[in-house]
């Protein structure tokens, strides 16, 4: 197996299945200015994915572009975290789930950008900027929501107390992390947990919610083993390269 | 002191707006331009902000990674005409809640194109090309309409939709050079957006009740049918280059006038769907009204944390 292939996978898949996530509630979003900032994230982030798959073509070498590998691989082959491709549910589902994804992102690219693989390096820099701007966003919503009125606390929490198993397989690393520590492109995720943890609950504590009491974790998308979600939303992904394979468009 | 009558300050005003003064909104204005404009303007916000619920509906089938960047960027885009739009309403001191919610009881009007489907990926290139494109056409004089909020709104939404007439043509173009199914494909969108596309510069100008009083104040510059020849006359000879037909027996360019001449638009069709009884209008408006109602507890949490920090500050 070509580590580095897997690794651009897994992070690339992570863009590309929020973002189609995102790109649903384009049209419906509960305010026009916030219509307007998702769109924007979910933009962000097909285009870190176009960057990420693209260089994984390179990397495999085996003729294949990023369109192939974003529209034209089963399920198991998609390496996302189960947490990104969690429906989109009402509005704090949304932002519960952007939430933790992002903070685990600007701390993730922070570091990434010091790999010794340049091209790597340098798509974490751009990603980088655009994951702050997303952070900031979703931290302020969680706030909003959580101390806001009762209902959207309850609601809020709610989501909370679905997503939080979700979180830990953002930390999961294997032989493949590892092989790439050692040459220096990939980063040792442990080195940021704690960081992670404090960030997350100083923002929770200020949004007057509380981590459910469940310390059991959840999800095994690194290894291409999926929720129910994934295959609705390949569906829906790939129906034209399906349907009329082989065409330009 | 002399008091001002109305009948001098409406000629003031007519004055103003012959001699291209633009008008804004701390300027006196006869109730009627006001009305007008409210109208007017708030029907354009929800016609940016219906018309993307139709190209919404291919954003997660975009058939290629490029192409969803595209149509997302263009979607977002109408939004911010939306946007833009919404505030040159309040400038004239409607409420942009109220306005919506005129839109959502069905009192308020919005393009009637945006009732039409869109079943294929071709679709997203025949609105590009052919409804921002009769958008451009109407817009495009609006730059220099007499009042200066919307004057300067549709500066910038103009900018925008070039961007939008050119990704649409170019989706036609790939698909008609494409396999026999994508020609075909792309055929049959121009067959089902052609007549609405012609609809949406609005009834001949004999029957446009609001015409004259528009034009007059500078509000409008071109007549619905100029308009409508104008985009008539640009657009056969781009379906031509990329061998597409346009779906219209009687189209044949007149070598006297210098325009093509065209067929008898279907009127009823028209107002069949402008009254409510298009394909799509019921779920373009239930997809607004969805959209407001499932954001109420979110608007209202956001106003409910504003108060509190504003509190805390002043405690
Ligand atoms: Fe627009
Ligand atoms: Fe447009």
């Amino acid at each position: 197996m070509n580590s580095l292939f897997e690794y651009l996978l897994r992070i690339g898949d992570d863009s590309l299945i929020l973002g189609q996530r995102l790109s649903e509630l384009c049209g419906h979003g509960p305010i026009l200015e916030e219509d307007i900032a998702t769109t924007n994230i979910s933009l962000d982030l097909i285009g870190q994915a176009t960057n990420l798959l693209t260089y994984a073509a390179e990397v495999e070498n085996l003729g294949r572009d990023a369109d192939n590998l974003a529209f034209m691989r089963i399920d198991r082959e998609y390496k996302n975290v189960v947490l990104v491709e969690q429906p989109n549910g009402d509005f704090g589902d949304t932002m519960m789930r952007q939430f933790l994804f992002d903070a685990f992102r600007k701390l993730f690219f922070e570091r990434l950008q010091q790999s010794k693989d340049f091209q790597l390096a340098a798509i974490a820099e751009k990603s980088l900027k655009e994951t702050r701007y997303h952070l900031k966003h979703s931290s302020e919503w969680v706030i909003r929501l959580g101390d806001g009125t009762e209902e959207s606390h309850s609601r809020v929490q709610h989501s909370l107390n679905t997503l939080w198993r979700y979180r830990a397989e953002l930390f999961f690393m294997d032989e493949v992390d590892n092989e790439l520590i050692n040459k220096g492109i990939a980063v040792d995720l442990k080195t940021f947990r704690n960081e992670y943890d404090s960030f997350v609950s100083t923002i929770l504590n200020e949004a007057t919610l509380n981590p459910p009491a469940q310390n059991w974790e959840f999800g095994s998308g690194r290894k291409g083993k999926h929720s129910e979600h994934l295959g609705h939303l390949l569906a829906e992904m790939q129906y034209m390269q399906r349907t009329y394979p082989n065409m330009e468009w | 002191m002399k008091e001002i009558s109305l009948v001098d300050l409406e000629n003031r005003f007519q004055k103003k707006v012959d001699s291209e003064i633009r008008i804004e909104p701390n300027d006196w204005m006869p109730e009627e331009y006001r009305r007008t404009l409210i109208r007017q303007i708030s029907q354009h916000a929800h016609s940016e902000v219906v018309g993307m619920l139709p190209e919404g509906n291919w954003i997660t089938r975009a058939p290629n990674l490029r192409r969803k960047a595209v149509l997302l960027a263009k979607v977002q885009d109408e939004a911010g005409h939306g946007l833009y739009l919404y505030s040159a309403v309040e400038t004239l001191g409607a409420d942009r809640e109220q306005t919506i919610d005129d839109l959502h009881s069905g009192k308020a009007k919005y393009s009637s194109i945006f009732n039409y489907p869109t079943p294929t990926w071709a679709d997203m290139g025949a609105i590009g090309w052919l409804v921002d494109g009769a958008a451009i056409m109407n817009q495009v004089p609006l730059c220099r309409c007499s009042y200066g909020p919307y004057a300067r709104a549709m500066v910038r939404v103009c900018k925008e939709e070039s961007f939008h007439q050119r990704q649409g043509f170019e989706i036609m173009t790939v698909l008609a050079q494409g396999t026999p199914e994508q020609k075909a494909m792309a055929q049959d969108a121009l067959d089902r957006f052609w007549w609405p596309a012609l609809m949406m510069f609005g009834p001949n100008d004999d029957e446009s009740k609001h015409s004259k009083q528009s034009m007059k104040w500078k509000i409008k510059r071109f007549s619905n049918d100029d308009l409508r020849q104008q985009f008539v006359d640009v657009t056969v000879p781009q379906a031509k280059l990329i061998g597409l037909t346009i779906p219209d027996p009687d189209l044949k360019w007149n070598e006297k006038t210098g325009h093509y001449e065209f067929g008898e638009i279907n009127w009823d069709e028209f107002w069949q769907v402008v009254e409510g009884n298009g394909p799509c209008n019921f779920d373009r408006i239930k997809a607004r009204k969805d959209a407001k109602e499932k954001g109420m507890w979110v608007r209202k949490a956001a106003s409910a944390h504003a108060a509190k920090r504003a509190a805390r500050k002043t405690a």
